[in-house]
C-alpha cells in the first residue's frame, strides 16, 4: 500500500534566495502572515491590558460623576486637542511610510516618513511632559503626601480622595500610553536603520507594516483617552 | 423562587456539623442530592471504564480496532441530560440562597464589627460581647455587619451561614437557631497573622436561660441609648431635631426618617437605611437632603465603626412605635430612657416566628424547657 | 587553550555517541547552545527543568503545611510563618508550575511537530518568554527568600495594600513579569497554529492536543493582561496609597476581587485545558482508536475558553455581590461544566471496543478521568449558591481545586511526560517502576485530598493554622491527609528518579513506541533540529489508525521505514543498540 505521507521538497522553494526569510518558514508570504497575525494578537492582548484601566475609569466615573467632571477641568483641553492633532498626523506619516515600502519608493522617502513619525511622536511626548509638569506645580500628583492641590474649590459632595482618584486614573492611563509611545519610538529607530540600509521592498516589508499597526493602535488608545479625560464634563473656557 | 418548596432533612448527615438553624436542613438535603449525583456519575463512569479496560484490553501486538467516529444522538444525550440535571442543582441552590439573603422584616437586630482579630457584637438591647454571641433559640436574628480594617467573613458552620464583611459597607445576614448549644464561629476570609484565632462561639440558649443571661449582663445600656449620648456629645443635636413636630433645624429632622424615601439635592431619592445614615455621617456631602445646605462636617476618623452603628441604632429608634418593626426593643425602650433589656424573648419569639407561611415546614419548634430539639427530632 | 578545545570536543563526542542519530539534543553542544537556543524543543527542556524546580519548592511548602496540621494546636510554626508558607505554596504552584507546566514543556515541544512545522512562528519570542518566566520566577522567589509574603496567593485588598508588611510588591512585580511569559507563549501558539500547519494539515485533522492548546492560548492572551494591570494597580496602591481599592479614599475593595478573578478563574482553564489536551492524545494512542466525537471534543475546548470568562463571579458569592449577579454567575458556572462533561463522556466512549493498553500513560489517563470527575462534580456543588454559602473558603474548596489541579493537571502532565518521554529523550523509562509510581501517586493523592472534602463540610476553614481541639474527628482527617501527602510525595519522587536514570540507562526508544498516529511519531526519537527530514504532507485524518507496519517515519528520499526498522539516519551509529531494544513489545 502506498505511503500516507508524501514528501515534498525541503524548505524554501524558489524563494529560498531571499535573505529575510527565516529558516523555519516555507516562504515570505507565510512569514508575513505570521508576523501580521502576531501583531493583531498582541494588540488584542493590549486591549485587555488597557481594558483594566478603562474599567476602573468607568466604575469611578459612574460613582463620582461630579468629582470627575470638576477634576477634568484641571486638564487643559486646548493642549490636549493640539496633542491629538499631532498624534493623528503621526499616524498619517506612519501610514505613508508603510505605503512607501509597499510600493517600493526609494529608501530616502521611506526614512523621511518614518523620521516625521518619530519627530511627531517626540512632540507629543514633550507636550505631555509639559502637562505633567503643570500638574506637579499645581500639586496634583496623586501620590500620598504629594497630592496637595492649592486654590481649588471642591464642589458640593466631592472629597479630595475622589479628586485624587481622577488624577490617579489620569496619570495611570496617560502614563501607560506614553510608555507605549516611548517603546514605539525605541522600535522605530532600528526599523529606520533597516530602511536606510534598503532592506525593505514590495516583497518584504513585514516589520514596517506591523510597526504601523502598533503605532495606529497606540494612537487609537489616545483617541479614547482624550475625550474621556479632557472633554467629558469639562466646561470649556473655564479651565486654565 | 419562594414558590419552590425546599426539601429538608432532619436526619444526621455523616461528617457534617450539627444542624442548628433553619437553613441547615435545606443545605444538608442539597448536599445529599449532590453527593448522590456525584456517586452515580463517578461510579457509573468508573465502572464503564474498568469494564472497557478489562474487556477490550490489548490482547496482541498488532491489534487494530475498528474506528468509531462518533454519534450525534449520544453527543446530544450527554450534553442535554447533564445540562438539565445541573439546572435542577442551580434552581435548588439559588432558592436556598434567596432565602438566606432576604433578611426578614422582623428580627432581633445585632450589630457586628470585625476587627483584626476579633468579632465584636452589640445587641440592640445594649449587651456587648467579644468573640461570643448569645442568642435565644427560635428567634430570627439579623446581623448587620461591617469591619474596621480588612475583609473578614462571618461563618457559623452549624447554621450554614457565611457572609464576608467589607470595609465601608454594611452587609447583612440572618439566621434562626433551632437547637440550643454552643457552636463554632469562624472567620473564613484570610485576614492576617492571627486569622485562625479569629473566632469564638455562638451560644444558642433556651428563652429562659437567655433571659437570665440578659439580666446578668454588665454593659446593658442599649445601642440606641449609647447612640443618643453620642448624638448629644458630638453636637448632632444642634442641627438635627429628633422630636416629632419639632422645628426644622439646619439639618433635616430625624424623627421617623429611618426607612423612608428621602429626596436629595440634585434630584433623585434615597432610602434612609443603615448605609445611608453611615454615608451621611462620614461623607455628608454625597447625598444632601433636598432643601438643605451643604454645611455638615464629616465625622470621618472621629467615630469608630461601633459608634457609627450606635448612632444608626439611635436614628433607627426615632419614630412612632408603629412605624418601625418592633425588634429588640431598640426603639421603644431607648426613647423611654430605660437602660435595661428589651422585649422579653418569648415575645420576640412569638412575633417573628408567627406568620411564616412562606417557610416550609420548619416553624420554631416548641421547645420543652431543657429539652433538646435536634435530639427530639432524631428520636422521632 | 588547545587542550581545552580537545577536552570540549571529547565531551561533545561522548555526548553525541549516546544517541543513535543526530538530533536536537546532540546537534549542538555547550551551555551557550542551550541558553541561546531558538529551538522549541530545547526551550521545552529549559521549561521542564525550571518548572520542576518550582514544583519542588511548592511541594516542600505543601509538606510544611501538612506537618503543621497534624495537630490541632499551631505548635510547629508561628501563625505568621504558616501564613507565609501557604501563600508561598499557592504562588509557586499556581503561577510557576500549574500555568506554565504543560504549555511550556509539552506544548512547546509538541505543537510544531504535531502540525508538521519546523518551529514555532516566533522562535526568539519563545526563548524570550522563557527568560521572562525565569526573571519573574527569580523576583518572586527572591521575595520569598527575603522574608516572604503573607497575603495568600489571592492578594486580597485591603489586607495586601494597607496591612501586610511583607514583600507583597516584589512578589507582585514577579507575577506581573511572569504574566508576559504566558502572553508570549499564547501568542506564539495561536500564530503557529494558524500559519504554520503543514500541507494537508487542515483544522479538523489537527490532533486534539493542538485544539486544546489553541483554546488555552486564547485565555492566555485575553486574561493574562488583566491580572497584569490588576497587580500593577495593587503595587501602586501599596506604594502611593492612591485609593483605587481603598475604601477610606473612596475606592472599592471588591473591585479588586472582580479584576483578580476575571483572570484567575480563566487561569484555572489555562491549567486544565492543556491537561485535557494530553488526555485526548493518551486515550486515542493507548486504545488505538480515533477520539469519539472529535469535533465535539475540539469545540468543547473552545466553549470552555469562552464561557470560562463569564463565571468569575462565583468566587464572590458571599463577598457582597448582588444576589442577582450571583444568580447569573451561578447559572453560567453550570453551563461551563457541560463541555467538560462532554469530554469525559467522549473519552469513555473512545475506549469502547478499543485495544486498551495498560502502559503508564494510559494509567494516568484513567486516573485523570476518575479524579477529574470528582473534581468537576464538586465544582457543581460550589456553583450551587445556597450550598456555596456553607462551604465557601473551607477545606471543601481546597479539596475541590486540588482534585482539579493535582488530580487533573498533574496527572495529565505526568501522563504526557511518560507518553512523550521516548520522543523527548530518545530513551524509554522503566515501565514497571512507572506503573508502580502511578499507583502510589493515585492512592496517595486520594488519601490526601478526599478527607479534606469531609473536613470542609464539617466547617474547617481554609488557611487555618490551628483548629479546634474539641473536634477529634477533624484531627483524624488531618492525620489521614498528612499520611496521604507523604505517600503522594514519595510517589512523585519515583518518576523524578527514574526519569533522570533513564536519560543515561534507559533503552533506546524507537520512533513510534506505542504506536501513535500523530506526526510526532513519524519522526525519529529524539527528533532532528528541524523536526522532519522533509516537510510532511498530511493525507490522513486525525487518529486514523492503520496496521502498524504502515505507520512510517517520514524519511528523506529513501523508502520509508516501518517503526520496527530503523530510520535511515540511524545507520552507522547503530552499533551499541541491540535489536531487541528497537521493538519494545515483549
Amino acid at each position: 500500500m502506498a505511503t500516507h505521507a508524501e514528501a515534498v521538497e525541503h524548505g524554501h522553494g524558489h524563494e529560498a534566495a531571499h535573505e529575510a526569510l527565516a529558516h523555519h518558514f516555507d516562504n515570505l508570504e507565510q512569514q508575513r502572515e505570521a508576523g501580521a497575525l502576531g501583531m493583531w494578537v498582541f494588540i488584542a492582548q493590549e486591549v485587555m491590558f488597557f481594558g483594566g484601566l478603562f474599567l476602573a475609569y468607568l466604575i469611578y466615573r459612574m460613582k463620582y460623576p461630579t468629582a470627575f467632571m470638576a477634576a477634568s477641568n484641571h486638564l487643559n483641553w486646548k493642549i490636549g486637542t493640539f496633542n491629538t492633532a499631532v498624534l493623528i498626523t503621526s499616524s498619517l506619516t506612519m501610514a505613508l511610510a508603510v505605503w512607501a515600502t509597499q510600493v517600493g519608493k526609494s529608501r530616502k522617502v521611506q526614512v523621511a516618513f518614518m523620521a516625521a513619525t518619530l519627530a511627531l511622536g517626540f512632540v507629543f511626548l514633550g507636550v505631555k511632559a509639559v502637562e505633567y509638569h503643570d500638574k506637579y506645580v499645581d500639586g496634583l500628583i496623586p501620590v500620598a503626601g504629594m497630592f496637595n492641590p492649592h486654590g481649588i474649590h471642591l464642589p458640593d459632595g466631592v472629597t479630595l480622595g475622589q479628586y485624587q482618584m481622577f488624577f490617579w486614573i489620569y496619570f495611570a492611563m496617560t502614563g501607560l500610553h506614553a510608555l507605549h509611545m516611548i517603546i514605539g519610538a525605541g522600535i522605530l529607530l532600528p526599523i529606520m536603520w533597516m530602511a536606510w540600509r534598503g532592506r525593505f521592498s514590495p516583497e518584504y516589508h513585514g516589520p514596517v507594516e506591523n510597526f504601523g499597526l502598533y503605532w495606529h493602535f497606540v494612537d487609537i488608545i489616545w483617541i479614547f483617552l482624550f475625550p474621556l479625560l479632557y472633554l467629558l464634563g469639562a466646561h470649556f473656557g473655564k479651565g486654565h | 423562587m419562594q414558590s419552590i418548596p425546599l426539601p429538608n432533612i432532619n436526619l444526621p448527615v455523616p461528617f457534617s456539623p450539627e444542624q442548628a438553624s433553619t437553613f441547615a436542613p435545606h443545605v444538608d438535603m442539597l448536599y445529599v442530592y449532590l453527593v448522590t449525583l456525584t456517586a452515580f456519575f463517578t461510579l457509573g463512569i468508573s465502572a464503564a471504564i474498568i469494564f472497557f479496560a478489562v474487556k477490550y484490553r490489548r490482547r496482541h501486538h498488532g491489534e487494530l480496532p475498528r474506528p468509531i467516529a462518533g454519534s450525534m444522538v449520544l453527543e446530544l444525550t450527554w450534553t442535554i441530560i447533564p445540562l438539565l440535571i445541573s439546572m435542577t442543582i442551580f434552581v435548588w441552590g439559588a432558592s436556598i440562597f434567596f432565602k438566606a439573603y432576604r433578611a426578614p422584616q422582623q428580627a432581633m437586630e445585632i450589630y457586628v464589627v470585625g476587627k483584626q482579630w476579633m468579632w465584636k457584637f452589640q445587641h440592640a438591647t445594649g449587651q456587648r460581647e467579644i468573640n461570643e454571641l448569645h442568642v435565644p433559640v427560635g428567634a430570627r436574628v439579623k446581623l448587620t455587619m461591617t469591619t474596621e480594617d480588612v475583609i473578614h467573613s462571618f461563618y457559623v458552620p452549624a447554621f450554614r451561614i457565611k457572609q464576608d464583611v467589607v470595609p465601608g459597607r454594611y452587609l447583612q445576614t440572618w439566621f434562626e437557631a433551632t437547637k440550643p448549644g454552643k457552636y463554632y464561629l469562624f472567620c473564613t476570609e484570610y485576614c492576617g497573622t492571627n486569622h485562625s484565632g479569629m473566632g469564638g462561639y455562638v451560644y444558642v440558649m433556651e428563652p429562659a436561660a437567655y433571659q437570665q443571661w440578659l439580666a446578668g449582663g454588665t454593659g446593658t445600656e442599649s445601642a440606641a441609648s449609647q447612640g443618643m449620648k453620642l448624638f448629644q456629645q458630638r453636637g448632632c443635636a444642634s442641627c438635627h431635631q429628633v422630636d416629632p413636630g419639632g422645628q426644622q433645624g439646619r439639618g433635616p429632622t430625624l424623627y421617623g426618617i429611618f426607612g423612608r424615601q428621602q429626596q436629595v439635592e440634585g434630584g433623585g431619592a434615597v432610602t434612609v437605611d443603615e448605609a445611608y445614615v453611615r454615608e451621611s455621617i462620614l461623607n455628608p456631602q454625597a447625598h444632601i437632603a433636598a432643601g438643605f445646605q451643604n454645611i455638615m462636617p464629616t465625622f470621618q476618623g472621629q467615630l469608630n465603626e461601633e459608634q457609627i452603628l450606635q448612632l444608626v441604632a439611635y436614628i433607627r429608634s426615632l419614630g412612632p412605635a408603629g412605624q418601625q418593626p418592633q425588634q429588640g426593643g431598640a426603639g421603644a425602650q431607648t426613647t423611654g430612657g430605660t437602660t435595661t433589656g428589651g422585649v422579653p424573648p418569648p415575645q420576640q419569639r412569638a412575633n417573628p416566628t408567627g406568620p411564616t407561611s412562606e417557610r416550609q415546614g420548619s416553624p420554631a419548634p416548641q421547645v420543652p424547657p431543657g429539652g433538646n430539639t435536634g435530639n427530639a427530632n432524631r428520636q422521632q | 587553550m588547545s587542550t581545552n578545545t580537545t577536552a570540549a570536543e571529547a565531551r561533545a563526542q561522548e555526548w553525541r555517541s549516546r544517541f543513535p542519530t543526530v538530533n536536537y539534543l546532540n546537534a549542538d553542544y555547550g551551555i551557550k547552545s542551550w541558553l541561546l537556543t531558538k529551538d522549541h524543543k530545547r526551550i521545552a527542556i529549559l521549561y521542564l527543568i525550571s518548572v520542576t524546580f518550582f514544583f519542588a519548592i511548592g511541594g516542600a511548602y505543601a509538606a510544611a503545611i501538612r506537618l503543621e496540621l497534624l495537630t490541632p494546636l499551631g505548635d510547629m510554626m508561628q501563625s505568621h510563618t504558616y501564613n507565609k508558607v501557604f501563600t508561598h505554596h499557592g504562588i509557586m504552584m499556581v503561577f510557576f508550575f500549574l500555568i506554565p507546566a504543560i504549555p511550556g514543556v509539552l506544548g512547546n515541544f509538541l505543537i510544531p511537530i504535531m502540525i508538521g512545522a519546523k518551529d514555532l512562528a516566533f522562535p526568539r519570542l519563545n526563548l524570550l518568554s522563557w527568560y521572562i518566566f525565569m526573571v519573574g520566577g527569580a523576583l518572586t522567589f527572591a521575595a520569598l527568600l527575603f522574608g516572604g509574603v503573607d497575603t495568600g496567593w489571592t492578594f486580597y485588598v485591603p489586607y495586601s495594600t494597607n496591612f501586610s508588611n511583607t514583600y507583597v510588591t516584589l512578589a507582585g512585580v514577579g507575577i506581573f513579569i511572569n504574566g508576559f511569559s504566558s502572553i508570549l507563549t499564547g501568542l506564539n501558539f495561536i500564530v503557529t497554529t494558524h500559519t504554520m500547519r503543514a500541507p494537508g494539515m487542515t483544522w479538523f485533522r489537527l490532533p486534539l492536543f493542538v485544539w486544546s492548546h489553541y483554546a488555552t492560548s486564547l485565555i492566555m492572551i485575553l486574561g493574562t493582561p488583566v491580572i497584569a494591570i490588576t497587580v500593577l494597580l495593587l503595587a501602586m496602591e501599596r506604594i502611593a496609597h492612591v485609593g483605587i481599592f481603598d475604601p477610606a479614599l473612596g475606592g472599592d475593595p471588591v473591585l479588586f476581587q472582580h479584576m483578580f478573578w476575571f483572570y484567575s478563574h480563566p487561569a484555572v482553564y489555562i491549567m486544565i485545558l492543556p491537561s485535557m489536551a494530553v488526555i485526548s492524545e493518551l486515550v486515542a494512542t493507548h486504545t488505538r482508536k480515533p477520539i469519539f466525537g472529535y469535533s465535539f471534543v475540539a469545540f468543547s475546548s473552545l466553549a470552555i475558553a469562552v464561557f470560562g470568562f463569564l463565571v468569575w463571579g462565583h468566587h464572590l458569592f458571599v463577598s457582597s455581590q448582588s444576589v442577582y449577579a450571583g444568580m447569573i454567575f451561578s447559572l453560567i458556572s453550570f453551563v461551563v461544566a457541560i463541555p467538560s462533561a462532554v469530554k469525559v463522556f467522549n473519552w469513555t466512549a473512545t475506549m469502547y471496543k478499543g485495544s486498551i493498553s495498560y502502559d503508564t500513560p494510559m494509567l494516568y489517563a484513567f486516573a485523570f478521568i476518575g479524579l477529574f470527575l470528582i473534581g468537576g462534580m464538586t465544582g457543581m456543588f460550589l456553583a450551587a449558591l445556597g450550598f456555596d454559602i456553607h462551604v465557601h473558603d473551607t477545606y471543601f474548596v481546597v479539596a475541590h481545586f486540588h482534585y482539579v489541579m493535582v488530580g487533573g493537571t498533574v496527572m495529565g502532565y505526568l501522563g504526557g511526560l511518560h507518553n512523550w518521554w521516548p520522543k523527548i529523550t530518545g530513551r524509554m523509562y522503566p515501565e514497571g517502576w512507572a506503573r508502580f509510581a502511578a499507583l502510589v501517586i493515585f492512592v496517595g493523592f486520594n488519601l490526601t485530598f478526599f478527607p479534606q472534602f469531609l473536613l470542609g463540610y464539617m466547617g474547617m476553614p481554609r488557611r487555618y493554622h490551628a483548629y479546634p481541639v474539641g473536634e477529634p474527628m477533624w484531627q483524624v482527617l488531618h492525620v489521614m491527609s498528612t499520611g496521604g501527602a507523604t505517600v503522594l510525595g514519595i510517589g512523585l519522587l519515583i518518576p523524578a528518579i527514574y526519569f533522570i536514570w533513564s536519560m543515561r540507562y534507559g533503552r533506546f526508544a524507537p520512533a513510534n513506541p506505542w504506536p501513535g498516529t500523530g506526526l510526532e511519531w513519524r519522526t525519529p526519537s529524539p527528533p532532528p533540529t528541524e523536526n522532519f527530514a522533509v516537510t510532511p504532507v498530511v493525507t490522513w485524518e486525525a487518529y486514523e489508525y492503520r496496521p502498524i507496519e504502515e505507520l512510517e517515519v517520514i524519511g528523506p528520499g529513501e523508502p520509508d521505514q516501518t517503526i520496527g526498522g530503523q530510520h535511515p539516519a540511524n545507520r552507522g551509529v547503530e552499533t551499541e543498540k541491540q535489536p531487541g531494544d528497537v521493538d519494545r513489545e515483549r
